[in-house]
């Protein structure tokens, strides 16, 4: 998506601010204070860097509905508690009651960063990894640690994380 | 009282890492073995992060938010990773267990 011509000027100079906003975080972060300081250092490096590299972006990035990502965000991470417990139990019982699989599911969002978004989860959550995703960006293979029932693991993962992270990219 | 808690997380965050580098000794195949680490590690690391900025927190009387960046990086380079090996994988046909489900 190139800008359309009606896009205000700053866009030219400011071509990515959330992830300017999310590098002056990060410089912050690594430095830790919040001396004056830094505070413009990091200000001034938030503003070239994604300037110097927005041909890597051709996409623009924006945040519709907040509040679904801050739930989703919240929902991630208490999965990610609850899969270590479930992985840690599939991982101590004898390896012949392991059911792997692969899994394969057709993907409804299409925003590239979406999609990336969403096989990290899935890495990060119940007894699945991604594998790999499809020239065509819509279907993702998915490997599971254990699956007893394939179509009741596609929907979870539908609802769970797909839905919530369509809405916040997909209207872009 | 602050040190029962930071022990507590450091066993937690132990065990579960332990427990990760088990499974990558004896589950069967190569996709299973990706499990072991991507997962229980993330807990693992987690928890002694968790322990990390609490300690320094109240050491030093100043809030340590390093440990967020830590986790943060964590949680975009350890799926990332793993689904790299996960393709390479695929693209040169790694063995994998006779009863899987789907094979691709």
């Amino acid at each position: 998506m190139k800008a359309n011509a009606s896009s205000p000027q700053w866009k030219k100079w400011l071509p990515h601010p959330l992830l300017s906003l999310v590098l002056w975080g990060v410089w912050l972060l690594l430095n830790n204070t919040l001396a004056a300081g830094h505070l413009v250092l990091g200000a001034i490096l938030a503003w070239v860097i994604p300037l110097l590299t927005s041909s890597f972006w051709p996409e623009k990035v924006c945040l519709r509905k907040p509040g679904v990502l801050l739930r989703f965000i919240g929902i991630v991470l208490w999965d990610i508690v609850v899969a270590n417990v479930v992985v840690a139990r599939l991982i101590l019982l004898p390896n012949k009651h392991l059911q792997p699989g692969f899994v394969t599911i057709d993907l409804d969002i299409r925003h590239p960063l979406g999609i990336s978004l969403l096989a990290n989860t899935i890495s990060l959550t119940p007894g699945t990894v991604s594998c790999d995703l499809s020239a065509d960006r819509r279907q993702l293979l998915v490997h599971g640690l254990h699956i007893t029932d394939v179509q009741q693991t596609i929907d979870d993962i539908k609802q769970r994380y797909e839905r919530p992270l369509q809405e916040v990219f997909e209207s872009c | 009282m602050l040190e029962i808690i930071l022990a507590g997380l450091i066993l937690i965050g132990a065990v579960f890492t332990l427990i990760g580098s088990i499974g990558l000794y004896k589950l069967p195949d190569f996709y299973m073995r990706l499990h072991g680490p991507t997962k229980a590690t993330t807990l693992g690391v987690g928890s002694i992060l968790i322990a990390s900025a609490l300690y320094f927190s109240f050491k030093e009387a100043a809030v340590s938010l390093h440990e967020v960046l830590v986790t943060l990086f964590l949680f975009i380079t350890a799926p990332v990773s793993a689904h790299l090996m996960a393709k390479a994988a695929l693209h040169i046909r790694t063995r994998m267990q006779e009863h899987t489900q789907n094979k691709p």
